[in-house]
């Protein structure tokens, strides 16, 4: 927090270089040799250091994929672990460059804070999880219980609105770290644990008796999850739009990791575009035009990326849902690169 | 210019140009250091004003009348979801006092017990103040603070296995669950009934100790103190036809409702802070005691008092010199350390603020108004703390 604050001093109040180097983000990140990303302090699926210290999931992925497609070498990504509370700040004073950061893209986010997202990496809701001993198959059963929640985010409001639309009382528990908030729950001082559907499936894996647990069907938000970026700088928000745009493309064209090398060849004009064998467009956002075919070398399509860090046949088990392809009746929309 | 021509007919004329006086140089001096001072803080203010609006940032304290759309579970006003942010940070910032002053009294109990024991002659009695001044000064406040949270709230069953005392009173994972006095018609006499008693009891201090000082008798204060503490609002409260009814706590599928409540994160959180803070306070005690001269219990003992009444007569009021000071320090550091709650989810004021800034985004308003909050309690503190110290201190004739 010290820090942060710091730099907020620093950042906005005194220095007014620091503001104008931010216009050109593309320029510091090449200047300095990496992409830093705000990530969360350890969400498995989307953001986790596992024992070696190697970040892993989805928004870690997305992550190395800005930076492949910046540097063509996703090992030049870094990452910088940030409570709820800290992120915002830490994106607005320039301390990191891009904040995938399992963070719900809201009109107040967008407009008030001077910040742009980059589009919906992850199509999330808030849920609720209860221990099945209470016998409890609905969250409008819940009257008079006691929620765990973290604070900092936008739960709170959620499940406050939830429970006064429906006439419901509840007592509110905010944490400051999810660690607490699970060891809270799990120690029996709330009936429910709410955030997001993802965090729930991925916290639950930290309980002592995960099977002992349930996420209620009940979805009560919309939780459009996407990476961020500073306002105001139109070359860099394009990048990280583009990325995301890419990985959810190659999904749709067929292109995997594995094949990404033959497909170079191939003779669909659309995967030829993609890859930057026909046309310019990388040159376009100030890249190199085998940009994409960076990030699909690096870390797969959107697709390959899903499964890998909370698919089916991950330990969090979430099945694709909203989050497949248009063409498959999910949500995941990328605009054709043409 | 009125402080020089000032200066100028003060001295006399010959003395030589205004610009060698001491007295104008020091005034040009720091009328220039202010107004540099004064400068650097404006256009610092002026220029994250300017940056933020550049960055697209809003800024401004309008956001305070915003609906909050959530409520602690801790208040001592009534808050709810409907509440205004500006109402919540209110409550937050009561329960942050509620944790400050509690803090401090029960800190202060067991530093000064701590303190004294560890000064004991008693071997056993020494060691055990020893071995806890020792182990908690030495452990760092946050995990103290995890221990003894986690530990309440393990030790305590679930509500369905809830304690229950007296057939009324709750004990839980959820908290402490106690029946509420609810003060009908007429209660004000009950109100007033206390107020006389507590202006009665220092009446009857100040004529005890008169009484004592020209006749040598003593009066039994302390019980006649606590008989008027309770039986004057006793007394009103039948006498106004006995106006108090009581809001019970009643079982629901999860938990309890209705009657009054102490949290557990209420409970975790001055257990630790109790703890830690006793522990520095019974070294400042134990210091302060030292310092007095060997000569003024010998002095006391030779004069017949027992170990008892040197101490608390002779040792203790020349010891509170000493310990005051460095006390208040401690004081500070219990308040400050109470914003340590968010961790466990007590509703402070800047678990309150951080769900604020989070939601609206105002982190410059928000943080300035934590630093704003926690700089006017420490210097609220401070000066009662320095009056009491001056109050006591040695007159000097």
């Amino acid at each position: 927090m010290k820090k942060v604050l710091l730099s907020v001093l620093l950042g906005s109040a005194m220095s007014v270089a620091a503001t104008a180097s931010q216009a050109d983000t593309l320029d510091d990140v090449k200047g300095k040799g990496d992409v830093t990303c705000g990530v969360s302090q350890g969400l498995p699926g989307f953001s986790n250091p596992d024992a070696q210290g190697n970040w892993t999931g989805l928004d870690v992925d997305f992550c190395k994929a800005v930076a492949a497609a910046v540097f063509g070498d996703a090992d030049k990504a870094k990452f910088a672990p940030l409570s709820a509370k800290e992120r915002f700040t830490a994106l607005q004073s320039g301390e990191i460059d891009v904040l995938p950061r399992n963070t719900t893209w809201t009109m107040s986010r967008d407009t008030k804070l001077g910040l742009n997202f980059a589009g919906v990496n992850y199509y999330d809701g808030q849920g609720f999880m209860v221990r099945k001993s209470l016998g409890v198959s609905s969250a409008l059963e819940l009257d008079g219980a006691s929620v765990c929640t973290n604070t900092g985010t936008t739960t709170e409001l959620n499940v406050t609105d939830y429970y006064r639309s429906n006439n419901m009382e509840l007592e509110l528990v905010q944490f400051e770290k999810a660690d607490e908030v699970v060891q809270a729950y799990d120690g029996g001082r709330c009936d429910v644990y709410t955030t997001d559907a993802s965090g729930l499936y991925a916290q639950r894996l930290k309980l002592t008796n995960a099977d002992d647990h349930i996420v209620l069907p009940e979805i009560i938000s919309k939780e459009p999850l996407g990476p961020v970026v500073r306002q105001g700088d139109d070359k860099w928000f394009n990048i990280n739009k583009w990325v995301l745009f890419a990985m959810v493309n190659a999904e749709e064209l067929g292109v995997t990791q594995a094949n990404v090398d033959e497909m170079k060849n191939s003779k669909n004009p659309s995967v030829r575009r993609l890859l930057g064998t026909e046309g310019a467009f990388g040159e376009a956002l100030g890249l190199s035009n085998d940009w994409a075919y960076q990030v699909i070398k690096a870390v797969g399509n959107y697709g390959e990326s899903f499964d890998r860090n909370v698919g089916p046949k991950t330990p969090l088990g979430i099945a694709r849902g909203v989050n497949d392809l248009w063409s498959k009746g999910g949500l995941m929309y990328a605009p054709p690169i043409r | 210019m009125a402080a020089n021509s000032h200066a100028n007919t003060d001295k006399p004329a010959e003395k030589g140009s205004i610009f060698n006086d001491p007295k104008v140089r020091g005034i040009v001096y720091q009328v220039a250091l202010v107004s540099g001072l004064a400068y650097l803080v404006w256009s610092i203010i002026q220029n994250a004003a300017r940056n933020l609006e550049k960055q697209n940032i809003a800024s401004g304290f309008g956001f305070m009348d915003g609906t909050a759309g959530f409520a602690p579970n801790q208040s001592l006003i009534d808050v709810s979801a409907a509440s205004t942010y500006g109402e919540i940070f209110i409550a937050g910032l009561l329960n942050t006092l509620l944790m400050a002053v509690i803090g401090i009294i029960f800190a202060t109990i067991v530093g000064f017990i701590m303190g004294i024991a560890r000064l004991s002659n008693n071997w056993v009695v020494s060691k055990i103040a020893t071995v806890y001044i020792e182990i908690v000064r030495n452990i760092p406040l946050l995990l103290q603070i995890f221990f003894w949270y986690f530990a309440v709230l393990r030790a305590l069953p679930h509500p369905k296995q809830s304690h229950v005392f007296l057939s009324e009173f709750y004990l839980n994972n959820r908290g402490f669950f106690m029946p509420k006095p609810i003060f009908g018609e007429g209660s004000e006499l009950i109100g007033y009934a206390l107020v006389a008693a507590i202006v009665g009891i220092f009446a009857l201090i100040n004529w005890a100790k008169k009484r004592q000082m020209e006749t040598g008798k003593r009066f039994p204060v302390l019980w006649t103190s606590l008989a008027l503490l309770f039986g004057l609002p006793l007394v009103a409260y039948f006498l106004s036809g006995m106006p108090v009814t009581f809001d019970h706590p009643v079982k629901t599928k999860f938990s309890l409702k209705g009657g009054m409540r102490v949290i557990p994160e209420f409970v975790g959180l001055l257990l630790a802070l109790t703890i830690y803070t006793g522990a520095f306070i019974a070294e400042i005690v134990r210091a302060g005691i030292l310092a007095v001269s060997h000569g003024q219990t010998e002095a006391a003992h030779a004069l017949g008092l027992r170990n008892g009444p040197t101490l608390r007569l002779v040792i203790i009021p020349q010891a509170m010199r000493v310990i005051i000071p460095p006390l208040t320090s401690q004081y500070l550091n219990l308040t400050k350390n109470s914003s340590l709650a968010v961790a466990i989810a007590y509703p402070d004021i800047v678990s309150a603020g951080g769900t604020i800034l989070n939601q609206t985004g105002q982190a410059i308003e928000v943080i300035g108004i934590w630093m704003i909050v926690y700089l006017s309690i420490s210097l609220l503190i401070s000066l009662f703390m320095n009056w009491y110290n001056r109050s006591i201190a040695m007159v000097e004739r």
